[in-house]
């Protein structure tokens, strides 16, 4: 033991040779067994955290899977900041569900690295904020984790946010170009409104946006800003007396209902027969106005229809608000309904997400008047807008055009294509 | 023989233990307080207000009409925020200090539209002494422990997508048992359920009348044997259901109000019906006691102190009603409107308007005498809690404790 321990060399004897290379080899096999162990180590530390989002990613609704969802919280907020990442990266294909719980996630474990006074890993989380293919919430909550931190961040980030998926730092980029816009005067000023203009989503921002613009001499266009629908044919009034004709699928709906709805057609309203009739509102939040346009049949059923034309395949939203009960058909397929009476209207009271088919889709609707007689109970109308999740208006797409003529417009003679 | 040591750690235990659960018998668990009565027993706050009395302000990061609760000496509050009310917080504040404890954020699944006057964060929390419960007018619903721990949740928005209301919801469940009784009503589609506080899984599901409504449920609290019974009002009347099971024990069908709530006092229901109507509740069947039409409940709902039925009416009124007759006793000019419901400690009522004044009233047999007021300066809609010597209400922008400086 005393040799060993006084130093050894391969050479000093062939028998010592052997016994030194056996050591060597065991000894070798010990580190690589340990850097093997180590790596699993590694690799199985980063599995738990991916089956853990995975678990709250895909949390259920009606409080299903609740336990399996709390030890599956216990175990990221227990791995700290190296959840955080992909924490924030299971939010793009999480239930709304998914999202509470990982957000829940991610704010124990910031919280206890502030208390601990633990650094934030501000790089990773800067950088996911600036890829804006990850989710909008997940980027904002990473951002309002970072600028709790460090308020300076957003002179340098939010710039250049005015055309970012995300509703929120769309908003914050506007609200910087209107502070600077108020400081400054004529075609500076217009410049930065108009700039501000290119990315508001929000009805508060573009009507400031709009006044100071019109006010400069501007034209300004809110209603194709929000891709409202300003044209509409209209046929009615039939029967809703006491509130039956919601329900009652008169011929229009019929028609709706089978995709063939026919704007030439006439029908037996309440009142005698009535026949379709164009509708346009220059209205700068695309207000169709029945009481007034029309008439504010009390006690009344109305169907619009209106085309839209895509030039793909695509997801949209579409946004609408009446303070009278309706239903929405897209393409002969009914994708929401509402009984509810003069509880107020406003701008995006509604989302419904819809797919859209190329070429030219039919959105028609159904809306109610009842027969209320408070003067708050009296407006008969709607507007209604297709837009993106981020709340961009969309216009309808190139008119389709087939062997080189357009396309035959799906409301006559039963919309047949 | 228990050493000296030992016997030292049993007493500290033991005095630990009975600190707690002195502590815990202050709570104010939910809306209204522990029995959703208005009532705070064993409270004592000050009577005379002035700045002195304002022990702290603690800032909220978002809106909202939600009451604080109180649990083991923290408060819980709830608040929304964002363009379109979107984000949903639940806050933990030091009753003592005022220092927050934690704040938790979440993303609201249910339409979060309300009147401008409402907030996403209208109604108030609830908790069960262990676990609180944050309910918003988007109908989503969270259940953490009282260290911010997610323990579940539901998306009623996103479930039942129709039972929303373009003003706003406001009904604030309240806990029984191992239940929380969620009542969400709206013209479109209207429920109540009974909800295990453990695992967030519906237990009952009851429909309700599809009218828009802003009541919350109240409680006749199980006593001397007999069942607890839960109260949900609407404008058809006042159902109660068992709160274990949801089944409809009885049925008052002469018409509610649908924005102030019933209270209970002494096993007699005081409704907001026709005015205000007594009633008598037996186990399946009820007894009108008396109406009384001159009574008339506007946002507020009643409060029973002693022998009388205190009720706010649309002119900011204070109306005192016999409890025997219901024949009106005597009126109190407040400056209104209110909206938040008063508490009743000490002996005194104390009651905030809309505009932030808060009154200290002495409600006596044959007269009403306004204490003190103070005017803390900021739009309060909330009803206050009670706990620990301290008054807490919450504005837009804080939470404030009103207590006898130290």
């Amino acid at each position: 033991m005393a040799g060993l321990s006084g130093g050894w060399s391969a050479g000093r004897s062939p028998g010592r040779a052997v016994v030194v290379r056996a050591v060597a080899g065991v000894l070798a096999l010990l580190v690589v067994l340990a850097a093997d162990a180590g790596a699993a180590k590694k690799k199985e530390r980063p599995d738990a955290i991916t089956e853990a989002v995975g678990i709250l990613q895909s949390a259920k609704t009606a409080g299903q899977g609740s336990r399996e969802n709390q030890r599956a919280l216990v175990a990221l907020t227990g791995s700290g900041e190296r959840a955080m990442l992909p924490i924030l990266t299971g939010f793009q294909k999480a239930t709304p569900e998914g999202l509470n719980w990982l957000r829940n996630a991610f704010e124990q474990i910031a919280e206890s690295l502030r208390a601990s006074r633990k650094p934030l890993p501000a790089d990773a989380l800067r950088a996911f904020v600036m890829e804006t293919g990850n989710s909008a919430d997940a980027r904002r909550l990473a951002w309002d984790t970072l600028v709790s931190e460090d308020a300076r961040l957003a002179e340098q980030v939010i710039p250049g946010m005015l055309n970012d998926p995300s509703p929120e730092f769309r908003r914050d980029a506007v609200e910087l170009l209107l502070k600077q816009a108020a400081q400054v005067e004529g075609a500076a000023a217009t410049d930065l409104y108009r700039r501000a203009m290119g990315g508001a989503v929000h009805e508060d921002q573009v009507k400031t946006i709009a006044e100071a613009l019109r006010k400069a001499g501007e034209t300004v266009d809110i209603s194709r800003h929000f891709g409202f629908v300003t044209s509409w044919k209209i046929v009615g009034p039939f029967d809703n007396r006491e509130e039956k004709g919601f329900a009652v699928a008169y011929a229009p709906e019929t028609e709706i209902a089978q995709e063939r709805p026919n704007v030439e057609a006439e029908y037996d309203g309440m009142n005698g027969k009535v026949r379709w009739q164009t509708v346009e509102t220059t209205d700068d939040f695309g207000v169709v106005d029945i009481a007034k346009q029309i008439e504010n049949f009390k006690g009344s059923v109305m169907y619009a229809v209106a085309e839209w034309s895509s030039p793909a395949q695509q997801t949209l939203q579409v946004r609408l608000g009446t303070p009278n009960a309706w239903k929405l058909w897209v393409n002969g397929a009914l994708v929401f309904e509402r009984e509810e009476y003069h509880r107020s209207t406003q701008l995006d009271q509604y989302s419904v997400p819809v797919q859209l088919k190329p070429g030219v889709n039919v959105l028609a609707f159904k809306i109610c008047q009842n027969e209320q007689t408070q003067d708050w109970a009296q407006k008969y109308q709607f507007q209604l807008r297709v837009c993106d999740s981020t709340g961009v208006g969309v216009l309808p797409g190139p008119v389709v055009v087939r062997n080189g003529v357009s396309r035959k417009t799906a409301l006559n003679k039963g919309g047949a294509e | 023989m228990i050493r000296p040591v030992a016997k030292f750690v049993i007493l500290a235990v033991v005095c630990s233990v009975l600190s707690a659960v002195s502590l815990r018998a202050g709570d104010w668990k939910q809306f209204r307080g522990n029995e959703a009565n208005s009532v705070a027993s064993g409270e004592s706050l000050p009577t005379e207000l002035s700045g002195s009395t304002i022990a702290w302000k603690a800032a909220l990061p978002g809106r909202g009409v939600s009451g604080p609760v109180i649990v083991d000496g923290r408060v819980f509050v709830s608040a929304s925020s964002g363009y379109t009310q979107n984000r949903l917080h639940v806050v933990s504040i030091d009753a003592e200090n005022g220092m927050q404890l934690w704040q938790r954020q979440f993303y609201a699944a249910g339409r979060t539209q309300t009147h401008e006057k409402m907030a996403n964060a209208t109604p108030t929390m609830a908790s069960d002494g262990q676990r609180v419960f944050a309910f918003f007018s988007s109908n989503d619903l969270f259940c953490l422990d009282l260290k911010g721990r997610l323990l579940w949740y539901r998306g009623l928005g996103r479930e039942f997508p129709n039972a929303s209301n373009s003003l706003g919801m406001s009904s604030s469940p309240i806990v029984v048992g191992g239940i929380l009784v969620v009542q969400v009503e709206s013209d479109a589609e209207a429920f109540a359920c009974g909800v295990d506080v453990i695992t967030g899984e519906t237990r009952w599901q009851i429909q309700r009348p599809r009218a828009a409504n802003w009541t919350s449920p109240a409680l006749i609290p199980g006593r001397a044997g007999r069942a607890a019974q839960v109260l949900l009002q609407s404008s058809k009347g006042l159902t109660a259901v068992d709160p274990e099971s949801g089944k409809i024990l009885w049925d008052f069908d002469k018409g509610a109000s649908t924005i102030p709530s019933a209270t209970v006092a002494a096993g007699t229901v005081y409704v907001p019906s026709n005015g205000l109507t007594a009633l008598k509740p037996g186990v399946d069947a009820v007894e009108q006691l008396w109406n009384s039409g001159s009574i008339s409940p506007a946002t507020s709902s009643p409060v029973v102190a002693g022998n009388l039925a205190l009720v706010l009416n649309s002119s900011g009124v204070l109306n005192a009603a016999s409890l025997e007759t219901g024949e009106r006793v005597w009126q109190l000019r407040l400056r209104g409107p209110f909206s938040g419901t008063p508490v009743f400690a000490g002996g005194h009522l104390y009651l905030v308007n809309e505009a932030g004044v808060a009154f200290v009233v002495k409600p006596e047999a044959d007269q009403g005498t306004i204490v003190s007021e103070l005017d803390l300066g900021e739009t309060i809609l909330c009803s206050p809690g009670v706990s620990g010597g301290g008054l807490f209400v919450r504005s837009d922008g804080h939470l404030i404790k009103l207590a006898t400086p130290k």
